[in-house]
C-alpha cells in the first residue's frame, strides 16, 4: 500500500445518492447500513432506508439464500423512499453480487470484496465462472476490486485476535471507506463502537483499526477517482433524530401512557418484525411499563385484556399469524368494550409466509377478520417517525371509545428509518380518562351520549362490583341476555360507536389539486414511493393528487366526496387489492387497483409510469 | 390506637342478583356456596375480589358472586387474570375453570401461570366430562369411556391433574370435593392463605352427563377409608375413627397403624412424595389423597416485576419522555 501524501481529488456534490451494502447474513451488512445511516442522519441528510434480510438467522454461509441487504438513500431534499436503482454497490461475495448486480445503475460504482471470490465461494453462489474476469463488467460500472480480507487482517494486527474474529471486522473496513468516499466522518460510528464494546477492549481496538484503515486506504491508494458531498437537506425547522419505526411505535406507548395517566401493560410473545418493540418498551421500566413475554400469542392478548380490565391501557402486538391466533380475544374486547391497543407488524402471507419481508396484505383480518358483527378501528402509520403518532392515535381511540384498535404497520415500516423531527410536548394532546367511581348511577353499559363509550369501572373501586363477560348482554344493565330484539339492539350500538369515531378525525389532507382527473389512493407504507411519484408527476404538470389514509375503519366521512372530485382512483398497495375492495363497496366507486404482492416496497418508478398511463 | 376495620361481610354479601342457571343438583352450587361464605370472613375488602373464568358450566360461575368478574373465552382465563393481577397486584384473584377449560384448551396458560408463580388462587372443577357441550369425554376422563363422541370408548388418557400441577411448579396444590363442605372450605381458606399460585382441583358431580363419577371415593358410607386428609405437618391418618394411617417406604406406601402414620410432609422440596401419593389408585387398597398435596414458598412474579420497575426509577428516576424522544443523537435544523 502506498504511503505517500493523499493526491488531491476532484469532490463532486451530488443531489442524492442510493447505496447497497450486501454480503452474507454473517457479514454484519445491517449493522454497517444502520452506521452509515446514522451518520448521514446527523449530517442533516434527508434519508430513507430498506434492510432487506434473509428470514433464516444463518443460512449457509456464502450461499444465494443468506444474502443481506440494505439500501439507504440519502439526500439534499425531502425524499420519500430508499431509491429505486443503487447509485453504489458493495458485495461482500459473489453471491451478494448476484443477487444485487441487476438493480445496480449502469455506470454506477461497484465496490467487490475479492477475498471471498476463491472457487468455493463462487459454487456456493453458482457461479461456473469468475464473473470479475468479465470484462464487461468493468466497462459497466465503476468496478473497485479490493481484498478487503487481507487489508482486514493487516488491519488489525497486533491486536491479538485471530484470523478468524478478526475477519469480522471487514464490514468496518468497508464501511471506513465509504465514509471516505463520501466526505463522512467516522466519529458517529467511533462513538457507537465504544459503548458497544466498553467490555471487549480488543474487539473494540478491532474494530475502530479496520475503520480508520478503510478511510486511510481510501485516502491514499489510488481507488477512488472522486469523492462525493451530499449536502444536508432542507428540512423544516426543529430537532431531529434518526428513527426506525418499531422503536417509534415503542416510543409513541411511552408517550400515551403519559398523555393518558395509565401505565402501559404489554404482553407480547416473540415474533418477527414485531418483536422489537417488545424489546424496546422492556428498557422503559422508569416510566411504570410493564411488559410481559407471554406464553403464546393468545395469552399475549389476553394478559393485556386483563390488564386494561384492571384499569391499564392494555397493548399487545404481533404480526399476521400472530394476529390470527389473538382474533378469538379480540372479539371478547369488542363485547366486553374494553379499551386494548394491537399492533400488526405486517409480513408477506399466508401462513408463516415471508417473515422477514413487506406486505400490507392484512388489511381484511384487521377490518373484518373476526366471528361475528365485530367492528373496530383500523389505523395505518405511513412512515417510521409516523408510527410514533398513530401509536398515540391508537392509544386515544381505544381510551375514549372503550375499544379495541388495531394499528397496522409492516416490517418495512418496523425496520426502515428515517429522520424525524422530536415533537414539543406541547403538540402532544393529553388523552383525558375516567375511571369512574360513580356509586349511585352506574350502569356497566349505560353510554356517554356523544362517544357511545360504556363507564370503565376498575376493580378495586368500592360499590362499582359487577361482571363482564363475551356472552351477549343486556343494553344498560349489561346483565346476560339473549333476547332477540336486545341482540340487535347491541349490535348496532355497538356498531354506531365504532362508526363515530370517523367523527373524531381532522378533515382528510389532499396533495395536489382539490379534484381533476386522477387520485392515487394509499395507506400504510406506501406513502413514500407514492408522494415521490405524484410530486414527480406534479413537476410534468400532469393533473394527478394524492390521498393518503391514517384511519382504514372507519373510513373518513369526507372520503367519498374527496373520491368523487377525481376522474379515475388509483389504489396502489402491497397486497391483491384489499384497500381497493373496501373503497368499491363502500362508495360504489369504480377504483383501479395497483397490486405488488413480492415482499418488496413499490419503487417510485412503478407508481410513476402508472401515474404516466392514466394522467399523462 | 385506631386499628383499620376489618370489613364485615356475611355470605349474601356475594350473592349476586343473578339468578344461578346450573342444573338441579348440580355439584357447582355447593361449591359456589362455599366460596361466597369464605370470601366473607377472609377479611379482604369486597372489591378487591376479581373472579376470572374462561367457558364451560364452572365458568358462569363469576355472573353468580357478587365481586368483580370477567367471564372470558375458553381455556384463556388464567392468562387474563395473570394481567389483571400484574397490572394491580393488590386485587384478590381468582380464577374458576373446569377439566375441559383448564386442562384441554387451556392447558399452556394453566402450566405457564404455574411456573411463574402468580399470587391467585385457581380452583378447578373436576367433573371428568363435556357439560356445556353435552357431554363429550374430557381429558380427565377414565380411558374406554363412552361419550357421544367416542361411541366405542375413549382411547384417550386421562390427566391426573394434581401431578400436572406438580409437574408445574405450583407452589400451592390441593384437592377437595364439592359436598364435603367443611373440608372445602378449609382447604379454599389455605388456598387463599398462601402467597404465590394455589391450584385446588375439587371432584364435582355432573347430574346430567356423568353422575356418580366419583361416588367410589366421596360417598358417605366409603369416603371415610377411601379418602385420607393431607394436612402439613400432621400424621397422615384417616378412617372413620382415624384408626389407620400411611408411611413411605423407599419403594411404595403402606398402610400402618395411626401412631406409627408419617407425618405430612407439604414443603419437600422435590414434592416427590406428593406425586407419589397422587397417583394412588382410586380403586386400589390405599386410600386417595385429599387436602394439601404441596405448599412451599418461592418468589412471586408480579412482586417482582413491580419490583424492577422500581429499582429503575431508583437507579434512573422517573421517566422524562422529554429526555426519552431526545435519546441519541439528535441536531437541530434552523
Ligand atoms: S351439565 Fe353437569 S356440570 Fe353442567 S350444570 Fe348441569 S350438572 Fe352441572
Amino acid at each position: 500500500m502506498s504511503s505517500s501524501a493523499p493526491t488531491e481529488r476532484h469532490v463532486e456534490v451530488l443531489d442524492e445518492v442510493v447505496i447497497r451494502f450486501a454480503g452474507d447474513s454473517g457479514d454484519g451488512m445491517q449493522l454497517t447500513g444502520n452506521q452509515f445511516t446514522n451518520t448521514a442522519a446527523v449530517l442533516g441528510n434527508d434519508l430513507a432506508t430498506f434492510p432487506d434480510y434473509p428470514a433464516e438467522i444463518r443460512a449457509p454461509a456464502g450461499s444465494l439464500p443468506g444474502v443481506s441487504g440494505f439500501q439507504v438513500r440519502l439526500s439534499s431534499h425531502d425524499i420519500h423512499t430508499p431509491g429505486d436503482a443503487p447509485d453504489v454497490l458493495v458485495a461482500m461475495n459473489p453471491a451478494a453480487l448476484k443477487v444485487n448486480l441487476k438493480d445496480l445503475k449502469e455506470g454506477g460504482l461497484l465496490i467487490v470484496n475479492t477475498g471471498n471470490f476463491t472457487d468455493n465461494d463462487l459454487k456456493k453462489a453458482q457461479y461456473d465462472h469468475n464473473p470479475l474476469e468479465d470484462p464487461e463488467l468493468g466497462r459497466k460500472y465503476r468496478l473497485v476490486r479490493f481484498d478487503l480480507n487481507a487489508a482486514t487482517i493487516q488491519a488489525v494486527e497486533g491486536t491479538g485476535l485471530s484470523n478468524k474474529e478478526a475477519l469480522r471486522c471487514k464490514n468496518m473496513l468497508a464501511l471506513g471507506m465509504l465514509y471516505w468516499v463520501y466526505c463522512r466522518p467516522l466519529e458517529t460510528t467511533e462513538k457507537w463502537l465504544q459503548q458497544k464494546f466498553q467490555d471487549k477492549p480488543k474487539i473494540l481496538e478491532a474494530n475502530l483499526k479496520a475503520l480508520r484503515a478503510g478511510h486511510a486506504i481510501a485516502e491514499n491508494a489510488e481507488l477512488f477517482q472522486v469523492q462525493y458531498k451530499v449536502p444536508p437537506a432542507k428540512l423544516p425547522p426543529g430537532t431531529y433524530r434518526n428513527i426506525n419505526g418499531n422503536p417509534a411505535t415503542a416510543l409513541g406507548l411511552v408517550a400515551a401512557s403519559r398523555l393518558s395517566g395509565l401505565p402501559v401493560f404489554y404482553g407480547s410473545y416473540p415474533i418477527t418484525p414485531a418483536s422489537d418493540i417488545l424489546h424496546n418498551l422492556a428498557r422503559y421500566k422508569n416510566f411504570g411499563v410493564i411488559t410481559f413475554q407471554a406464553e403464546d400469542e393468545i395469552a399475549a392478548v389476553c394478559s393485556a385484556l386483563g390488564a386494561s380490565f384492571a384499569g391499564a391501557l392494555g397493548v399487545t402486538a404481533s404480526s399476521g399469524p400472530g394476529i390470527a391466533l389473538k382474533t378469538e380475544a379480540l372479539g371478547l374486547a369488542v363485547s366486553v368494550e374494553l379499551p386494548l391497543v394491537v399492533i400488526n407488524v405486517q409480513r408477506g402471507g399466508p401462513s408463516t409466509g415471508l417473515p422477514t419481508k413487506t406486505e400490507q396484505a392484512d388489511l381484511f383480518q384487521a377490518v373484518w377478520g373476526r366471528n361475528g358483527e365485530c367492528p373496530l378501528p383500523v389505523l395505518a402509520a405511513r412512515s417510521p417517525g409516523d408510527c410514533f403518532w398513530c401509536a398515540i392515535e391508537a392509544a386515544r381511540i381505544a381510551l375514549t371509545y372503550m375499544t379495541p384498535v388495531i394499528l397496522l404497520t409492516d416490517g418495512y415500516l418496523g425496520n426502515g428509518a428515517e429522520p424525524w423531527r422530536i415533537p414539543d410536548l406541547s403538540e402532544l394532546a393529553p388523552i383525558p380518562v375516567r375511571h369512574t367511581k360513580d356509586v349511585e348511577n352506574f350502569r356497566p353499559f349505560a353510554r356517554d351520549p356523544e362517544t357511545l363509550a360504556r363507564p370503565w369501572a376498575v376493580p378495586g373501586t368500592p360499590g362499582l362490583e359487577h361482571r363482564i363477560g363475551g356472552l351477549e348482554k343486556e343494553d344498560v344493565s349489561g346483565n346476560v341476555n339473549y333476547d332477540p330484539a336486545n341482540h340487535e339492539k347491541m349490535v348496532r350500538l355497538r356498531e354506531q360507536k365504532i362508526l363515530g369515531v370517523a367523527g373524531s378525525y381532522p378533515p382528510t389532507e389532499v396533495f395536489g389539486p382539490e379534484k381533476g382527473r386522477l387520485l392515487v389512493l394509499g395507506w400504510g407504507s406506501t406513502y413514500g414511493a407514492i408522494r415521490g411519484a405524484v410530486e414527480r408527476a406534479h413537476a410534468r404538470s400532469l393533473d394527478v393528487a394524492q390521498v393518503h389514509l391514517r384511519h382504514i375503519w372507519p373510513l373518513p366521512n369526507d372520503l367519498g366526496d374527496i373520491l368523487r372530485s377525481y376522474e379515475q382512483v388509483l389504489i396502489p398497495e402491497m397486497n391483491r387489492g384489499q384497500l381497493n375492495r373496501l373503497i368499491r363497496s363502500e362508495y360504489l366507486l369504480e377504483t383501479l387497483s395497483m397490486p405488488k404482492v413480492q415482499g418488496r416496497p413499490f419503487t417510485g418508478r412503478e407508481i410513476f409510469e402508472r401515474i404516466q398511463e392514466l394522467a399523462g | 390506637m385506631p386499628t383499620l376495620e376489618t370489613p364485615k361481610y356475611k355470605k349474601a354479601d356475594f350473592v349476586s342478583d343473578q339468578e344461578v342457571r346450573w342444573c338441579p343438583g348440580c355439584g357447582d352450587y355447593a361449591i359456589l356456596s362455599a366460596v361466597q361464605m369464605v370470601m366473607a370472613r377472609l377479611g379482604v375488602a369486597k372489591e378487591k375480589f376479581v373472579c376470572v373464568s374462561g367457558i364451560g358450566c364452572s365458568s358462569r360461575f363469576p355472573y353468580y358472586v357478587d365481586t368483580y368478574g370477567f367471564h372470558s373465552i375458553h381455556g384463556r382465563a388464567p392468562a387474563v387474570a395473570s394481567g389483571v393481577k400484574i397490572a394491580n397486584p393488590e386485587l384478590d384473584v381468582w380464577v374458576i375453570t373446569g377439566d375441559g377449560d383448564a386442562l384441554s384448551i387451556g392447558g399452556n396458560h394453566l402450566i405457564h401461570a404455574m411456573r411463574r408463580n402468580l399470587d391467585m388462587v385457581v380452583l378447578l372443577f373436576n367433573n371428568r366430562i363435556y357439560g356445556l357441550t353435552k357431554g363429550q369425554y374430557s381429558p380427565t376422563s377414565e380411558r374406554n369411556k363412552r361419550t357421544p363422541s367416542t361411541p366405542f370408548g375413549s382411547v384417550d388418557n386421562p390427566f391426573n391433574p394434581i401431578a400436572l400441577a406438580l409437574g408445574a411448579g405450583a407452589t400451592f396444590v390441593a384437592r377437595s370435593v364439592d359436598t364435603q363442605i367443611k373440608h372445602l372450605q378449609g382447604v379454599l381458606e389455605a388456598a387463599h392463605a398462601h402467597q404465590g399460585f394455589s391450584f385446588v382441583e375439587i371432584l364435582q358431580n355432573c347430574v346430567i352427563f356423568n353422575d356418580g363419577a366419583f361416588e367410589h371415593i366421596t360417598s358417605k358410607e366409603v369416603r371415610d377409608d377411601r379418602q385420607i386428609d393431607l394436612q402439613p405437618g400432621r400424621p397422615m391418618v384417616y378412617g372413620k375413627e382415624l384408626d389407620k394411617g400411611l408411611r413411605f417406604t423407599p419403594s411404595s406406601i403402606e398402610i400402618c397403624a395411626p401412631e406409627e402414620a408419617d407425618l405430612w410432609q407439604a414443603d419437600e422440596g422435590c414434592g416427590a412424595r406428593a406425586y407419589r401419593i397422587c397417583h394412588v389408585q382410586e380403586n386400589g387398597d390405599l386410600p386417595v389423597p385429599m387436602g394439601i398435596l404441596r405448599q412451599v414458598q418461592a418468589p412471586l412474579h408480579e412482586a417482582d416485576v413491580h419490583e424492577q420497575i422500581r429499582l429503575a426509577r431508583e437507579k434512573l428516576g422517573e421517566g422524562d419522555l422529554e429526555a426519552a424522544l431526545h435519546a441519541g443523537e439528535t441536531w437541530t435544523v434552523t
